[in-house]
């Protein structure tokens, strides 16, 4: 059984000690992953079936690129609430496109432009007018979702095109196209801030921002893009979420995703107040979210406990991620040879 | 003039300006009868507005609110259907819950040191799911009690009238006001919104002060969700989702510095008000769509905001110059 198999390999990963495991940000998530893979895949025969595996996938890149945008906002210490509102603006202005008689090109074009104005905004509330995070983008959340309404004229505009509902239900390379618009966007991200001084300094910017200011930063301009990101990333789910229902719900559509987002992020074991990140790790939290979800309504337990098992989750992480218990765990894990070296880096 | 009832002012002026506006197209919102519903209808959302304007204050926020009157609907509907107790225990019931749910919410917050912001979304997800596992379905209460209860009414001059809901919000107010400017407890929360260190250091009980804000949320929310109950005649576990940010929203039109240490309860009724005046001229109108309320609020929260940024900045040249 490679069932069997894989809770070795966890169990002995884990063996390591608590110090190591700190040391690797993607351990911790990742054992996660698999303890609830396992969990699932033992309260119902169907949930490693290839059909569900991919059934999870596709539910599971909405949020999954929303968490890559929402990963750099929480990175600088920010968060952004209007993901979701954002999510439903950008998915009927693509709509309306469309209905307009403009091609699906355009559509995809004008959504994606709109989502980055949406950035621009919050980004210039937070960067250029210095407020904060919760409560700039808590604007766009009231008012995003009655501006998306304007777009549709309060109706659910529903839409025909073939080009533009590929993105939702199409398909490439066996795999569904919202899949591979997910590891197209978080493989880009990746990309561009590993590769470049980008994540460095966005990381900078989240450890201290006046600090990085002084030292030549150029804070307000990496803030707007940061915004900007997450925005996009935003739009890009919007247009997945209409193509897949084939019309744009001004009312539902991304409707508390920016939660799922956070969540997926914070479970994949980035620090809150900002600082330390790994999309990866993200991308890992969007996928033990789905898990959750996919695995309760497979194993026959009532949907009703969804949210309770995700309050609890959150409060588990909560607990392993407060400073209080990190320090007690720093101590008790310490190697004599390295206590003295880990003590200079962790200062406070 | 001190800068720090510039807000406060500011959403007088509005406020009256507003109804001025509206009263002049439409006479009749002048009548006690439209103040009457105004208060009725905003009833639940001012109390639980009132638990989140100390939390503010504080220099925290609290998303579970919605939840939590979700929650206390569906209990008490559940309670009510299934067992012979009298509404007024059951009302006593949960409102232990609920303030003892704000009191660990406050107290994870304090001990374990995260961000209010994270704690109330697990206790966001917490109470709605709880209220899920109780019921998913809308259940109707039929018990004779709350008739009699929604039956009271004190009749204004003109014909308005001034529901036990409405009162009870009224009180609410009253309440907070007194215990935001006449107590120890309402010091505290003050020194809390300025500045955690500086509280710790003047000797405020941080933990207990912590604690006792997020248990007095807790409990606002499940006086809310009891009047919630009234008002609706029913439990039902989908109820009352987003009204933290409406409550948000209140707090800050109110003219409540979203930094802490600044604020009045008086002007989340303001801020409550405005918010149902949108939503009565929208009605007397007739022919704008609801969503209008949502953009209306959205860009009144954008611009008290936008307000508060300039008056700090504005007393901060004050004082480089001083």
């Amino acid at each position: 059984m490679s069932l069997d198999a894989n809770t070795g390999i966890a169990e002995k990963t884990s063996g390591f000690g608590l110090g190591s495991m700190l040391r690797s940000p993607l351990a911790l998530p990742l054992a996660g992953l698999i303890v609830v893979s396992i969990l699932m895949g033992l309260a119902s025969d169907n949930f490693f079936s290839v059909n569900n595996i991919m059934n999870v996938l596709r539910q599971v890149s909405v949020v999954g690129i929303l968490a890559v945008g929402m990963t750099f906002v929480i990175l600088t210490g920010g968060i952004d609430l209007s993901v979701g509102a954002v999510v439903a603006i950008c998915g009927a202005v693509a709509a309306a496109s469309i209905a307009g008689g403009h091609s699906a090109f355009f559509a995809v074009i004008a959504a994606l432009a709109v989502g980055m104005l949406c950035g621009l905004w919050n980004g210039f509330l937070v960067a250029i007018l210095g407020i904060q995070p919760i409560i700039a983008t808590l604007v766009l959340m009231v008012a995003g979702r009655g501006i998306a309404q304007l777009i549709t004229e309060g109706v659910i505009m529903t839409f025909n095109d073939p080009g533009l509902i590929f993105f939702g239900s199409g398909s490439f390379a066996y795999l569904p196209m919202p899949v591979v618009i997910w590891l197209l966007v978080g493989a880009i991200v990746i990309l561009l801030v590993r590769r470049t001084a980008l994540g460095m300094l966005v990381e900078a910017v989240g450890i201290n921002r006046r600090a990085s200011t002084l030292s030549g930063v150029r804070t307000p301009v990496l803030l707007m893009a940061v915004y900007m990101l997450s925005a996009l990333c935003a739009a890009i789910a919007g247009i997945i979420v209409a193509a897949d229902i084939k019309g744009a719900d001004a009312n539902n559509a991304g409707l508390w995703l920016e939660l799922d987002a956070i969540l997926a992020v914070v479970v994949g074991g980035n620090s809150l107040l900002g600082g330390r990140f790994s999309i990866l790790g993200s991308l890992i939290g969007a996928m033990i979210i789905q898990a959750v979800n996919t695995g309760i309504l497979l194993s026959g337990f009532p949907p009703e406990f969804n949210l309770i098992i995700k309050a609890i989750i959150i409060l588990v992480i909560l607990i392993i991620q407060s400073p209080a218990l990190q320090s007690a765990a720093a101590f008790f894990s310490r190697k004599p040879a390295e206590s003295a070296g880990m003590r200079v880096e962790q200062p406070k | 003039m001190n800068s720090r009832y510039l807000p406060l002012l500011a959403t007088i002026v509005i406020f009256i300006l507003s109804y001025a506006a509206c009263a002049a197209q439409y006479p009749n919102m002048l009548s006690t009868r439209v103040a009457g519903n105004l208060l009725t209808d905003n009833a639940f959302l001012g109390i639980a507005a009132v638990g989140m304007t100390f939390v503010i204050i504080s220099g925290g926020i609290d998303l579970s609110i919605g939840s939590v009157i979700a929650f206390t609907g569906v209990f008490l509907a559940v309670i009510l259907r299934n067992t012979a107790i009298h509404p007024l225990v059951a009302f006593a019931m949960v409102l232990v819950i609920t303030t003892a749910f704000g009191g660990l919410m406050g107290a994870v917050i304090h001990y374990l040191k995260m961000p209010p912001f994270i704690v109330t979304l697990a206790g966001m997800f917490l109470a709605r799911g709880m209220s899920y596992v109780l019921s998913i379905d809308s259940i109707p209460i039929e018990h004779e009690y709350y008739s009699t209860l929604t039956g009271i009414y004190y009749r204004l001059p003109g014909g308005g009238r001034l529901t036990l809901i409405g009162g009870i919000m009224l009180i609410v107010f009253a309440a907070g006001i007194f215990l935001a400017h006449r107590t120890r407890f309402g010091t505290n929360v003050y020194a809390l919104g300025g500045g955690v260190q500086t509280a710790e250091l003047m000797g405020v009980p941080v933990a207990k002060t912590t604690i006792q804000i997020y248990a007095l949320s807790g409990f606002l929310a499940g006086l809310s969700g009891i009047v919630f109950s009234l008002y609706t005649s029913a439990g039902y576990s989908l109820a009352a989702v987003g009204v933290e940010l409406d409550a948000i929203a209140a707090v800050v039109i109110g003219g409540t510095l979203l930094t802490g240490g600044a604020g009045f309860v008086a002007g989340t009724f303001i801020g409550l008000l405005i918010q149902g005046l949108i939503q009565t001229y929208i009605t007397f109108d007739g022919t704008l769509s609801s969503w209008w309320t949502k953009i209306l609020i959205g860009l009144l929260l954008f611009a008290f905001i936008l307000m508060q940024k300039a008056i700090l900045f504005l007393s901060s040249l004050n004082k480089r110059y001083a």
